[in-house]
């Protein structure tokens, strides 16, 4: 079990930024986040736009920015769990928390904060009636393990990169490919789209194009697809793996089961210290939501120094905190 | 005046007038008007909750950028009269247009 001051769900910008401003009050962070880097939106998005409205810089390139954070928050030796979703939270008796994630790991802390930014990015899901009975039966929505579909019946849905390059993949190791898309074109990736058409002349995969799966059937597994297309023909396919590849959106996930006040998918907070409805429990960055919100980095910032404040009370419960300036006191080590 | 009409989820369509030479995209005005549209990603083109569709104009719209199509190519229920609101600024392309909201 990990332990420490506070657990910051996101090491996005904002989440990397709490762990100096926790770090000018002697408070320890680890921060977990879903993706395997640090940097959240900036890295995994967006790592070479540049930014024209962090105080100081004209201009940053979002990755540059994230480097700089990460050196400036290096003398507090945060701590990071990449990778990992957080599943969890669970009070304890004391009013700490634990914290655990997908992976089974643990953290405990005093303070958890939430600087998720947009959420998780989850698979996004066609509505097909009665789908979600074959997850993890016939269905999934990611292709963790390719080496499990070899010599297997695989349908793949969808237009985009990835349905493409997946196609372009199991067609050497799969028995069968299909690849099944709503329209008769292919708008990104015109390589990997020319691969597939000439593996469907080839006839080493089964390309069928203005359709949509319609149905799903199986017993206790997936066995068999119906294709409805634009001229509203159904076709039965029997297959043994179903994988929907529409892309990922963003989705609050777990923490929408954590008690708090929710609108429209964003957390509502106390803006005098970005505290939640849950006590202990603060949100900060793009996640938040608060008359006049904007969502912005900058504001994210402020939110984490305001939010420290107020978690110092937890952390130190007998000490009184005194408000010090860097220039005058340095940065305390740890 | 930039006039145009947008259909929610239940069928009813009410017009919307926006001042010329605002700097503002269709997914920014429709949240301004309070449709119930997430725009999660704040106009990125990631998260497709501006999906809509375009019912009257849009020949006469900017063609769809690589951002805009990759998404869309990667939705399951997109067609071709899909857009995302988030990508569309209005301007004169768009003055007349009828939109109808997707996203749930």
């Amino acid at each position: 079990m990990i332990t420490t001051d506070i657990g910051i769900i996101g090491a996005g910008p904002v989440g990397l930024f709490a762990v100096f401003e926790a770090g000018l009050l002697k408070m320890r962070c680890h921060l977990i986040d879903a993706l395997p880097q640090v940097g959240g939106q900036l890295s995994e998005i967006y790592p070479q736009k540049p930014i024209y409205d962090i105080p100081g810089f004209p201009a940053v390139n979002a990755q540059e920015l994230v480097d700089n954070l990460m050196e400036q928050i290096a003398p507090f030796h945060p701590t990071f769990t990449l990778g990992e979703r957080v599943e969890n939270l669970e009070r304890q008796a004391d009013g700490s928390f634990y914290i655990t994630t997908n992976e089974q790991t643990v953290v405990h802390c005093q303070v958890v904060v939430i600087a998720g930014g947009l959420g998780c990015f989850e698979p996004r899901k066609p509505e097909i009636e009665g789908l979600e009975a074959f997850e993890g039966k016939g269905v999934a929505y990611m292709i963790k393990n390719p080496e499990l579909l070899r010599d297997r019946r695989v349908v793949l849905a969808g237009g985009g990169d990835s349905a493409l390059d997946w196609t372009v993949f199991l067609a050497n190791i799969a028995k069968e490919v299909t690849l099944i898309h709503r329209s008769d074109s292919f708008r990104g990736a015109p390589d990997s789209a020319e691969k597939v058409f000439e593996l469907a002349n080839e006839g080493r995969i089964n390309l069928i194009l203005q359709s949509n799966i319609s149905r799903v059937s199986g017993n206790g597994h997936l066995q068999e697809i119906a294709i409805t297309a634009k001229d509203k023909t159904v076709t039965n396919l029997a297959t043994d793996h179903l994988i929907p590849l529409f892309g990922l959106t963003p989705k609050l996930g777990p923490i929408a089961d954590w008690g708090l006040q929710i609108d429209k998918s964003a957390i509502e907070v106390d803006t005098t210290d970005y505290s939640t409805n849950v006590e202990r429990l603060y949100a900060i960055g793009d996640i938040n939501t608060y008359p006049g919100k904007l969502k912005l980095i900058l504001c994210g910032f402020h939110e984490a120094a305001l939010m420290c404040q107020s978690a110092f009370k937890y952390v130190y419960p007998s000490q009184k905190l005194s408000f010090k300036y860097t220039t005058v006191n340095g940065i305390p080590v740890f | 005046m930039i006039h145009l009409t947008i259909e929610d989820q239940t069928g009813d369509r009410q017009p919307i007038e926006i001042p010329e030479g605002i700097s503002l995209s269709l997914m920014e005005v429709l949240k301004a008007s309070e449709y119930p549209i997430l725009a999660t990603c704040g106009g990125m083109a990631l998260c497709a909750t501006c999906h809509v569709a375009v019912l009257e104009g849009a020949d006469a719209l900017p063609p769809i950028n690589d951002a805009e199509g990759d998404l869309l190519d990667t939705l399951p229920d997109a067609d071709a009269d899909s857009r995302l609101a988030c990508q569309l600024r209005i301007d004169e392309t768009i003055n007349g247009a009828v939109f109808r909201l997707r996203s749930n």
